[in-house]
């Protein structure tokens, strides 16, 4: 017999109250999340740096690539081999973002030091601020994503990034960059990159854990964000910087 | 490794431009509108009654434009089916946000409204004494308001100067509006300047002011009819006092970047002397200011001959179309030549038959003269309320 009005009214009817009381018995038992679960207010995360540990070995930038599924060309992260010349303008340079290493030096005479680089998560940050739709965001946890559900890729983002992070990914359209290995980071795992650096020049740092070494290290070291007159409140923190490093 | 069509150091991501050639139609555009608006209500606002002949035309040049305005736009977009997103979703703190409002609000309330208050009286005399299809047509236009006693033009009279009225704000708003795009990216310092909005719209009332004269000597001589010398010796004297105006602030702009000298002047003085050489220095400032300033300030200065000034406005406002579009190429493109680290330079590559390409930007640029050809057919702007 085929279902008349009258049953599906019953059976809608039985569904809403099921699904309200399970609902509601969840608040009246106060069943609270898994305690290991992840919970972004918890957190609040960024990086350092360490320019002196730096190699220049191109782990991390391979690592991010795999990792995230970065397309040839493009680079969440990168490494910069800086020269610099008392006087003179340094020469700056990153073969296919350093991810096979870098040729050895020609010169002894100059300064020589590794930048690894990669999004600053700036807390205020000039390419949220623009994005006319609202695909990229600061999570709750401080890491800036782009939900490419969402973005038009109008790429405002990429103009207002003043650090050269983003670009527009060749095959979803939409513009990518470096999201701090979001799916790893909130399984308690490190970023692809901090894993993969023989030296620990990177590290991944949570500002909200009291417990984090980070503290510590900002107590006793004399550390620097890029480009601090863009007020951007970068929270990937170098160690070291030369004043050179744009 | 060298990096093909790269000078010094780009940060790895920066060597393909991200915003193309249609992105400098785009601000190109909308300014042609906004100028053309502003000289029609130089007739209808502030009583030049010397401008008259121009005023429909000047409208419906900026009526066509506005049409084709945002179709460079959804072209760029990575996904254009999205782009209504803008609308359901502004992200409030975005510049760009709100450019799908302030385009709707000028297309719908200030352009459409004000060109159908204008030709409504004639509307529905065609509509009244067409057949076929055009009365259709007509019938349509007239939106079932067909009452066109003397009381009720009186109201179109003081509904279309009301809002002609809201339209100077509003053409200062849209053009302003796209300056503001720029000029608020602090990341670039060719683009963050407080002048940006205030340098767009002027060069906006330039372009589009040159416009309307160049299309209004055209479609006389098209026509066969004698141009309104008057109109065309008025036309011009605004197009001089304006792009005085512009030059000025742009001087301004470059004086106190050179003065202040800050750490981007390098990198941008070495672009502009080499990269950038040609369209800025080359077609932007000499053919495009110099020369037009020049020759208009001439026309101010001395008598000539009616044929001698025609020549000269012409030859003026048509070197000044080429001069404003060099200038919204030379702040697109040139604020993505210089690297962000201030150490090095990129190349545009610009295609032909590809989405943003050559090809498209063309077709873009002579679609609003189609809309036009279409828009003086179905609306002639030649004689006012000839009906």
């Amino acid at each position: 017999m085929d279902p008349t009005r009258r049953d599906l009214f019953k059976i809608g009817g039985k569904l809403l109250v099921l699904a309200s009381i399970g609902a509601t018995l969840e608040q009246i038992t106060g069943a609270e999340p898994a305690p290991d679960a992840y919970k972004m207010a918890d957190h609040w995360w960024g990086m350092l740096i360490d320019i002196d540990k730096c190699i220049g070995c191109g782990n991390c930038v391979r690592a991010c690539a795999q990792e995230n599924g970065v397309p040839q060309g493009y680079y969440r992260t990168w490494v910069e081999r800086y020269q610099v010349e008392e006087g003179k303008r340094p020469v700056v340079e990153s073969p296919d973002g350093g991810m096979h290493g870098f040729a050895p030096l020609t010169r002894e005479d100059v300064k020589s030091f590794f930048v690894p680089k990669l999004c600053n998560q700036c807390a205020n940050s000039p390419c949220v601020q623009v994005c006319p739709v609202g695909a990229t965001f600061v999570s709750p946890d401080g890491v800036v994503l782009v939900d490419p559900k969402y973005c038009l890729g109008c790429r405002y983002c990429v103009q207002a990034c003043p650090y050269g992070c983003r670009y527009l990914h060749p095959g979803t359209q939409t513009v990518d960059k470096c999201s701090l290995c979001y799916h790893r980071i909130t399984k308690g795992l490190t970023t692809a990159c901090c894993e993969n650096c023989p030296t620990f020049a990177r590290q991944l740092v949570d500002f909200k854990n009291p417990k984090d070494p980070v503290h510590n290290f900002l107590r006793h070291n004399k550390v620097q964000v890029l480009k601090p007159y863009m007020a951007t409140e970068a929270k990937v923190y170098y160690k070291d910087l030369d004043g050179a490093v744009r | 490794m060298i990096v093909p069509g790269v000078d010094g150091y780009m940060y790895p991501n920066e060597v393909e431009l991200q915003w193309s050639l249609l992105i400098v139609l785009y601000p190109y555009i909308t300014g042609l509108v906004a100028g053309a608006f502003i000289l029609a209500s130089l007739e209808r606002v502030f009583k030049v009654e010397a401008v008259r002949p121009t005023y429909r035309l000047a409208l419906l040049t900026a009526l066509s434009f506005l049409l084709v305005a945002p179709l460079p736009l959804q072209l760029h977009l990575g996904h254009p089916e999205r782009s209504l997103e803008m609308y359901l979703t502004p992200h409030t703190s975005s510049a760009m946000a709100m450019f799908g409002f302030v385009y709707l609000w000028y297309l719908l309330v200030v352009l459409l409204l004000e060109i159908w208050l204008e030709y409504r009286a004639e509307i529905v005399h065609m509509a009244r004494t067409c057949t076929g299809w055009t009365r259709i047509i007509y019938k349509a236009l007239t939106l079932g308001s067909d009452n066109i006693s003397p009381a009720s033009l009186r109201i179109d009279e003081k509904v279309g100067y009301a809002i002609t009225v809201i339209g100077i704000p509003s053409a200062f708003l849209l053009h302003g509006y796209v300056g503001f795009i720029f000029g608020s990216v602090k990341a670039n310092p060719w683009w963050s300047t407080p002048l940006m909005p205030i340098v767009f719209l002027f060069s906006a009332m330039v372009s589009g002011i040159a416009a309307v004269l160049v299309l209004y000597a055209a479609s006389m001589k098209f026509r066969k009819v004698p141009i309104d010398m008057r109109c065309l010796d008025t036309i011009a004297r605004y197009l001089f006092y304006t792009f005085l105006i512009d030059f000025t602030l742009e001087m301004m702009d470059l004086i106190h970047r050179t003065y202040e000298a800050d750490e981007s002047f390098r990198s941008l003085d070495f672009m502009v002397h080499t990269r950038l050489w040609g369209s800025h220095v080359i077609l932007q400032l000499v053919l495009g200011t110099f020369i037009p300033l020049v020759l208009l300030a001439a026309t101010q200065l001395w008598k000539f001959s009616e044929a001698t000034r025609r020549g000269l406005y012409i030859t003026a406002s048509s070197l000044a179309l080429i001069g404003i579009f060099a200038m919204r190429w030379n702040v697109v493109i040139g604020g993505q030549l210089f690297s962000k680290s201030f150490l090095g330079y990129t190349s545009y590559k610009m295609e032909f038959a590809t989405r943003e390409g050559l090809l498209p930007a063309i077709l873009l640029l002579i679609m609003p003269f189609a809309i036009l050809l279409v828009l003086v057919k179905l609306l002639p702007p030649w004689e006012k309320r000839a009906a």
